[in-house]
């Protein structure tokens, strides 16, 4: 991203900042945040008994005719170039049909990297896929083998020798720290914010705290290893991928395989959780080219090994976070600034200071990252990249600083609370964290904590409480499109390319479709998963359900018109516009004069039509430009940490939330759940062991990575204001991600305050509470 | 997965009969033996599978038990017998593995199933002495976090991950062994090498030989227990491990069997503190004093440095807790 970019941002935001809100969308709320039935009821997921009696097809279940298995070979090196391949014993194996590496790997060009700018730009690295001898990572892939079945390719690969020419690699985070680069811009942000002079804030504050967080790396672990089933049929492809981004992937593969983007379908129904790292990768890459070469199906599921080679997953980071404050605890200077990895062929920029722009008012700031270039395999997006780990180190720093003060954590939060966003000075279009605090302190006890460290013992056990901020900002994608035809039996199908991971998007939108068309539920049906359907954006940024949301409004809006077109001058509500009416109780009625309705049925058979079909795409979307659009977080835990070993047992988390309408508490309540137990992961348990010396990651297996296992997961209670955000969709902000976001930092400073410990580094390790 | 030749044997003769010669391996539960040939770390050509050998639990003459080799991990720590008069035994099997591994897991398997090191298991892309003998170690410079602060050699510093061993070290079972020169039977503390300059040489079993058993003798400690210290709840290796019996009478030590896991090659046998603890008084000052001693030996890595304090906590805590002193 460049100074170009921040230019044409910021000036957008200036216009945008002159441009009445009316004129803008959600200028005037959805009206559904007033008139919901199906939103916001309880309702199980749709797919939920396809998935219990085994009958969802997962990308590496697709069942094909021919269809062959393929097995892929890592560098064993970091960086170099191979010198020798010996592939005769491989391709002699049994049951081998073909063996592939960068002398017989068809040409293509490389990947555009994830950008904002062009949406079929999706590659998480931007190296040649096997085009060439040279190795840029431990773990890039090397050779592929297609065999008969899974085994002999296993075994197969095994076979391929390789020598390398090896180079010095850079593979040490500190001392690469040197050569980091300041990039102009993070995401569509720019990187350096400094207002005010905060070091000299910080010097003269009466209050202050500065220190240094660490937060190690971290690798996908969803349950579904990727796989991809490919088939070449014709001149066109399809692909059985497991995905987020199914159009944008099927855009990307016609463009490096030089085909139409309608010769290219790619399909995913279900996704067995993606987090982030179900993106395109060169497993899929590989997979359609070997496909080609044998002209079978090929299918490639990556084992537990190979997505830790391959798959990038969250950087480590080194993180500065200093804050002075007055007497009263105002905050004059607020400092984050820090150190990841970003390879410059990689797309992810770990944005773990974008969430701090937001949290808190402050007199002065500096806020500044920098990417730290080494030869990895490069990082990518996992589960509030950014938010997770920056919450970590801001959140610790306000409870050091409340401790300093000596007063409540949540008091001094309050006194910083913004009203307008302290960077920008753009409105909040809803904010209220201050009373998710109070909803989630009173349900939590926190009035029971002690604030001297130590004081609560049960036996060898001391007892802590900690609370901390979590946040994500709300995205809405551009480029969401969708179909919806509406029948005269009063039935409707939504269409649209959208994603299922496992979070309910079909039963969200279902009830959101259900209620946007005056139907009840069971007349909505949502096809989703097949880049043959109208074009969704990827699923990332917790963005989907509202972009997705979006698109349905504008189609709505459409087929509104359409149907009062086919209504005539002969119907009850002839005259109306579109802006008169609402679609309410299987048809069409007048806002002011509600006895003016006619039903589906009636205008469709009068018009001599079984169903009418209309496309849209979502608007722009500019309201996230004029206003500031943040779900934030109050997180809340109580633990355990024992005298005699330093172990930490998590006895009670609740999360309480502030994300605009909760669409579904059923799903929603699990999204969180699911978010809070990654951010136990991340505060105690979970670390990439990368090896500085080789460059090579050495706990690759879920034995040696630590996820939290059941026994380190307490009961979680999860509570949300439920207000709406006037300014979205439904009025509706983003869940998947802000769950993660903030836990690690309440767990931290609920250790702090059983034993007096600050820990700084990730993971919360018992040896550094010993 | 290299291909591979798979037969079952129905006796013991059989048996050794089958796994003579080549590189055959006996295949127990295969939860350790069948990841590791995924892993290429092994490579056997054939298999003899020595499930269907005696798994039978049974009381001995002198009032001991003898354990069927084939016997499952979860049948054992279930065991009536063994939760009453060996508690220490069942606590330790249950705070190993997954309940799905210890169902499959036998007692012989899991007296031979080979070190979690990550530079032994990584053939692609790590050095290991264990593995590939003179190759060198990369874990002493590298994460060794789980690794020995005592017993290792420069040639390796790996753990042996057994938590049942470490209970059985503890209780001085001994392991019943048939081959092709006879029958024999080796004390658990003897069974488990030290590494010295041979770390791939891991047990005392040669080859041709299988254990057939472990006879566990009668009870000696008035009480016992398992206290294991680990980075997540449950699934994951010790870091430390006490297995412990006590029998104080008067305040007086007057039985007393320790031995750690996670600090060492093998399950740790705490001869040097049981010796200094017999017969004295058991109060912690003379727990922490044993300790000390027992490890005085001890040369800790950067990584796993913080065990020798983890060990001395661990051990005088389960000791306290058995003397009921801090009651």
């Amino acid at each position: 991203m460049s100074r170009m970019q921040n230019a044409v941002v910021e000036s957008v935001k200036t216009v945008l900042g002159w441009v009445p809100a009316q004129w803008l969308p959600g200028g005037t709320p959805d009206p559904l945040i007033l008139r919901r039935a199906a939103i916001g009821r309880q309702a199980s997921r749709l797919d939920g008994p396809e998935k219990v009696r085994g009958q969802a097809r997962f990308a590496a279940e697709v069942a094909m005719d021919r269809l062959c298995y393929a097995s892929l070979v890592h560098s064993t090196v970091t960086l170099g170039r191979i010198t020798r391949l010996d592939t005769a014993n491989a391709e002699a194996a049994p049951g081998v049909i073909l063996v592939m590496t960068h002398r017989n790997m068809p040409r293509i060009g490389t990947l555009a990297l994830i950008g904002l700018t062009d949406l079929s730009a999706v590659g998480n690295s931007s190296l040649p896929i096997m085009q060439e001898p040279a190795v840029r990572y431990n773990g890039q892939v090397v050779a592929a083998v297609v065999a008969e079945t899974q085994e002999e390719a296993d075994h197969a690969a095994s076979l391929i020798e390789i020598d390398y020419a090896v180079d010095t690699a850079k593979t040490r985070f500190d001392d690469a720290k040197d050569k980091a680069r300041t990039p102009a811009s993070i995401l569509i942000e720019k990187n350096h914010v400094s207002v005010g002079n905060a070091e000299r804030e910080l010097g003269r504050a009466p209050h202050r705290v500065d220190n240094i967080y660490r937060t190690p790396g971290h690798n996908h672990n969803a349950i579904e290893l990727h796989g991809v089933t490919v088939a070449w049929q014709g001149g066109s492809l399809v692909v059985h991928d497991a995905t987020q981004m199914i159009a944008p992937s099927a855009n990307a593969l016609a463009k490096l395989f030089g085909l139409k983007k309608e010769q290219v379908r790619v399909l995913s129904p279900f996704v067995g959780g993606g987090f982030g790292g179900k993106g395109l990768w060169d497993h899929q890459v590989v997979a359609v080219a070997a496909a080609r070469l044998v002209d079978r199906p090929v299918r490639l599921m990556l084992s537990r090994d190979s997505v830790y080679r391959m798959i990038g997953g969250r950087s480590p980071t080194e993180q500065r976070v200093a804050i002075g404050a007055d007497a009263d605890g105002q905050f004059t200077a607020l400092v984050h600034t820090g150190y990841s990895i970003m390879p410059p062929y990689g797309a992810c920029p770990e944005q773990y200071t974008l969430g701090t722009r937001a949290l808190y008012r402050s007199k002065s700031f500096e806020i500044v990252q920098r990417h730290v270039d080494l030869d990895v395999v490069p990082n990518t997006f996992m589960r509030a990249p950014g938010e997770a780990i920056g919450t970590f180190a801001v959140e610790c720093a306000i409870d050091e600083l409340a401790h300093a003060i000596g007063i409540d954590p949540i008091e001094l939060r309050r006194r910083n609370e913004p009203d307008r966003h302290p960077i920008s000075d753009a409105p909040f279009s809803q904010r209220a964290l201050t009373q998710a605090y109070a909803d989630g302190a009173k349900r939590f006890g926190w009035e029971r904590r002690l604030a001297e460290p130590g004081a609560r013992h049960d036996g060898e056990w001391r007892i802590g409480m900690g609370c901390a901020s979590g946040s994500f900002p709300y995205a809405r994608m551009p480029g969401a499109n969708v179909r919806i035809t509406l029948r005269r039996d009063g039935s409707a199908t939504v269409s649209c390319s959208a994603q299922e991971m496992g979070m309910g998007t079909a039963t969200v939108q279902v009830q959101h479709a259900a209620d946007r068309l005056g139907l009840p539920v069971e007349a909505i049906t949502f096809e989703m998963g097949d880049s043959a359907l109208p074009a969704g954006p990827m699923a990332g940024g917790s963005s989907q359900t509202v972009s997705v949301a979006g698109a349905i409004m504008a189609a709505t809006e459409k087929l509104t018109g359409e149907l009062l077109r086919l209504a005539g001058n002969d119907s009850p509500i002839a005259g109306l516009r579109a802006g008169d009416v609402r679609l309410v109780d299987g048809g069409i009625a007048g806002i002011n004069d509600p006895s003016r309705r006619e039903s589906y049925r009636s205008i469709l058979a009068r018009a001599a039509r079984d169903e009418v079909t209309v496309s849209a795409a979502g608007s722009a979307p500019l309201e996230m430009l004029k206003f500031a659009m943040h779900s934030s977080s109050a997180i809340f835990c109580e633990l355990r940490v024992s005298k005699v070993t330093g172990e930490v047992r998590v006895d009670r988390l609740l999360g309480s939330f502030d994300c605009g309408t909760i669409l579904n508490p059923k799903t929603a309540a699990s999204q969180f759940k699911g978010g809070m137990i990654m951010g136990l992961g991340l505060a105690l348990t979970e670390e990439t062991l990368f090896d500085e010396r080789s460059g090579r990651i050495m706990n690759a297996t879920l034995a040696d990575y630590h996820i939290p296992s059941h026994l380190d997961v307490p009961e979680i209670d999860v509570m949300w204001t439920g207000i709406a955000d006037p300014r979205s969709p439904l009025g509706a902000r983003g869940i998947g991600e802000i769950g993660i976001t903030g836990v690690a930092a309440a767990v931290a400073n609920a250790v702090f305050n059983a034993t007096g410990k600050r820990i700084r580094d990730l993971p919360v390790t018992l040896d550094k509470l010993l | 997965m290299n291909p591979v030749s798979y037969q079952r044997a129905s006796s013991i003769d059989q048996a050794i009969q089958m796994a003579a010669g080549g590189r055959g391996r006996l295949l127990g539960g295969g939860t350790n033996l069948v990841d590791l040939m995924r892993k290429g770390v092994e490579r056997p050509s054939s298999l003899v599978d020595v499930t269907t050998l005696s798994d039978a639990i049974e009381e001995t003459s002198e009032g001991g038990l003898l354990i069927g080799a084939a016997a499952r991990n979860s049948a054992v720590a279930a065991h009536l017998q063994i939760r009453s008069r060996y508690p220490m035994l069942a606590r330790s099997i249950l705070a190993g593995a997954s309940a799905q591994i210890r169902n499959m897991a036998t007692v012989g398997g899991n007296l031979m199933q080979r070190t979690r090191c990550l530079y032994f298991q990584d053939v692609a892309g790590a050095r290991c002495n264990r593995r590939a003998p003179g190759s060198g170690c990369d874990a002493a410079g590298g994460f060794n976090r789980y690794h020995a602060i005592i017993g290792a050699s420069p040639a390796c510093i790996a753990t042996h991950p057994s938590d049942m061993c470490v209970a059985l070290a503890a209780l001085d079972a001994r392991i019943q062994v048939a081959g092709t020169r006879g029958a024999r039977t080796i004390p658990i503390v003897d069974f488990h090498r030290l590494p010295g300059e041979r770390p791939d040489l891991e047990t005392e079993i040669e080859p041709g030989e299988l254990i057939v058993a472990v006879e566990i003798p009668p009870p000696r400690f008035a009480r016992s227990t398992y206290r294991k210290v680990r980075d997540r709840a449950s699934y994951a290796f010790a870091l430390v491990s006490v297995a412990a019996g006590l029998t104080v009478r008067a305040g007086r030590i007057e039985e007393i069997g320790i031995a750690f896991g996670g600090v060492a090659p093998k399950p740790w046998r705490a001869f040097k503190a049981e010796t200094a603890l017999r017969g004295g008084p058991a109060t912690s000052q003379a727990f922490e004093a044993a300790l000390a001693d027992e490890l005085a030996d001890a040369t800790p890595l950067p990584g796993n440095a913080f065990k020798i304090e983890l060990a001395q906590r661990t051990l005088s805590a389960v000791l306290t807790e058995l003397s009921g002193s801090d009651r």
